[in-house]
């Protein structure tokens, strides 16, 4: 009899597709069927899209109603077409305009009574939206301020589906009603962790600097309390502030990952820290029905701290090698592939043995060396030698810690420095970093002189290939941050301890 | 007898006029076999429909037709096929449809005649 469309966007990682919803209004016995491979939760949108339109004084139509979500083979889950699908259904009935609800996006769930809730992922939908170059999306009144975060497309949020019929000039009256919201995300806590409360580890704070300039992954063995923790939650902060790119990543995964309301675009780093009884699945993403980011697409672009990392599975550890080489993570179920980014700097830290004694003069480790070799064999060799800096944390003495003639670095100037050095680097390889290749052979070759510390190191099996290259990484970034040109030898070698901290 | 059993009575006394002035025949009314009640069975143009009647006072609790479940459905099949046997008729197509009438008994406020709702 009637058809009424709209479209809505379906998401996949962080991909969205548009997918049409159409609505068929034909003769027959009341009925609301709904096709296109839903999952539970939008098969359950039948009977929530119903309740919603007839509590909102609309009448549901009292024949067969068929929805149709196409592209058919696109798997669809989630209650985000709700909206969609009760707009489409009273464009169908000419309850509302059909043109200006056939040319919008709709995302969001309906409540029983017709008010619309907020949904998880609304920035990535509408980011996605206004790719496929649409001008206007319809969202939840509660997801107004994520949604607004998306420049070029003109967001209209609404309570209800009474204000959506409004918003599509529909010659209706709205009736205020109590906008449904997500729990707000606490508003960002000014950091009280200073670089300055390091005490007595200049050298580890330099280090600390150099990992955050270079943004190279760091290894700290040392006993407990020696700080491990401390240091890991204060690199985050030295960290410069995310670029718009980056900052909109941030923000989707946040949003995707739906733990609670986003309303400003993340402009600091994230900082990820599970506990080691965390699953690979945890980790890295995933599980059935939706594929959702883990802890290392969250800590994107940010640090993904594992504490007490031989407590790890050995299998979770080894599940963040191939994604911290290319930088992202594509995870593969069998109803669908999604992509998630993975650039973030890892950070490790173990004890030296399992009692945490091993190394100290004044106490006595327990651990037997078999046992103690297995603790440190639990870290594998291969994500072992994906890590740029290896930084043995002693405890403070206590003639340092009551020790002030030394000036402590603070996280601003440590920032600063970390930012200049960023600057000249993205300035001298014009972008991304380069290939190892170049660094060894190609435009930016050393002189022999000044890599002959790695040379000879590579020469005696002492480094892999792969060793080699990150040292002399750590190079130019240490060249970096103290302003020259090209490394020298002395930062080759500075490269090299950084590199070998353990043995060293 | 009950008062919604009279309504009930009138909505098939209206459905029967209405389905006569729009050129069928009254094969049956209220044909009974052991797995129920055929309400009016009627004929036009080489086709036999079998009517499920529902009559209702008000839209309050949803349109008269939406009581019609698929048990209800599945049960009108059977119930065709078995009068098909009894009677032994072979005379053309057969279809199912539904009559959902809103009244008070006196008055019609609303007639919906689906046709074919069996797809």
């Amino acid at each position: 009899m009637s058809i009424g469309r709209t479209r809505s966007i379906s998401l996949m990682g962080l991909t969205g597709n548009v997918v049409d919803i159409e609505v068929d209004i034909a003769s027959g016995l009341p009925a609301l069927v709904l096709i296109g491979l839903p999952d539970t939760s939008l098969g359950e949108a039948k009977d929530r899209v119903r309740s919603a339109i007839t509590n909102s004084g609309s009448a549901m139509p009292p024949t067969r109603v068929t929805v149709n979500l196409s592209p058919a083979s696109l798997p669809k889950q989630g209650s985000a077409f709700d909206l969609g699908i009760a707009m489409a259904i009273l464009a169908g009935t000419g309850e509302a305009p059909a043109e200006s609800v056939a040319a919008a996006i709709h995302l969001g769930e309906l409540a029983l009574d017709g008010r619309v809730r907020p949904i998880a992922g609304v920035l990535p939908a509408v980011v996605a939206a206004r790719d496929a170059g649409f001008t206007r999306v319809v969202v939840p009144a509660g997801n107004r301020a994520e949604a607004e975060l998306v420049s070029g497309i003109t967001v209209i949020p609404v309570a209800s589906i009474r204000h959506a019929l409004v918003a599509h000039g529909a010659d209706i009256a709205a009736f205020d009603v109590d906008v449904l919201r997500a729990p707000d995300a606490s508003a960002e806590t000014i950091s009280e962790r200073d670089l300055a409360d390091v005490v007595g580890q200049p050298e580890v704070v330099e280090a600390l600097i150099v990992a955050a300039a270079g943004a190279h992954h760091v290894y700290m063995l040392g006993s407990p309390g020696a700080g491990k923790t401390m240091l890991a939650e204060r690199l985050v902060e030295i960290l410069p502030d995310l670029t718009p790119e980056q900052s909109l990543e941030v923000t989707s995964i946040a949003s995707l990952a739906g733990v609670s309301q986003t309303s400003q675009l993340a402009t600091r780093p994230p900082f990820e820290s599970p506990h080691h009884t965390a699953t690979a699945v945890s980790i890295v993403g995933g599980g059935s029905g939706v594929i959702r980011p883990g802890a290392l697409s969250r800590a994107s672009r940010g640090v993904l701290f594992l504490d007490e990392a031989p407590e790890f599975s050995p299998a979770v550890i080894d599940a963040l090698r191939q994604p911290l080489e290319s930088g992202h993570i594509t995870i593969h179920r069998a109803h669908q592939v999604a992509q998630f980014p993975a650039h973030v700097q890892l950070v490790l830290a173990a004890n030296p043995c399992p009692c945490g004694q091993a190394g100290l003069s004044d106490s006595d480790c327990v651990c037997t060396p078999d046992r103690r070799r297995r603790y440190r064999a639990r870290l594998s060799g291969p994500v072992l030698d994906r890590i740029d800096i290896h930084l043995p944390v002693r405890r403070v003495a206590r003639a340092r810690l009551l020790d002030d003639s030394e000036s402590r670095v603070t996280t601003a100037q440590a920032r600063a420095r970390v930012v200049t050095a960023r600057a000249t680097a993205r300035e001298r390889w014009g972008g991304a970093a380069p290939a190892s290749q170049e660094l060894r052979a190609g435009r930016f070759r050393l002189a022999a002189t000044v890599t002959a510390p790695l040379d000879l190191a590579l020469d005696r099996g002492a480094v892999s290939m792969r060793g080699y290259d990150r040292a002399l990484r750590i190079a130019w970034t240490l060249a970096d941050l103290d302003g020259t040109t090209t490394p020298t030898r002395d930062h080759v070698g500075r490269a090299f301890a950084l590199r070998k901290g353990l043995t060293a | 007898m009950a008062h919604k059993d009279d309504l009930g009575r009138w909505g098939e006394r209206v459905a029967a006029e209405y389905l006569e002035s729009e050129g069928y025949s009254i094969v049956d009314r209220g044909w009974r076999c052991a797995h129920g009640e055929i309400d009016i069975i009627v004929h036009r143009e080489d086709c036999t429909a079998f009517v499920e009647v529902k009559t209702r006072r008000t839209l309050q609790f949803g349109h008269p037709l939406e009581s019609i479940t698929p048990a209800k459905m599945s049960r009108l099949r059977v119930l065709a096929g078995e009068w098909c046997r009894t009677t032994g008729y072979s005379r053309g197509r057969i279809r199912i449809d539904g009559i959902g009438i809103v009244g008070d008994g006196v008055r019609i406020e609303s007639l919906d005649h689906r046709t074919d709702v069996i797809a």
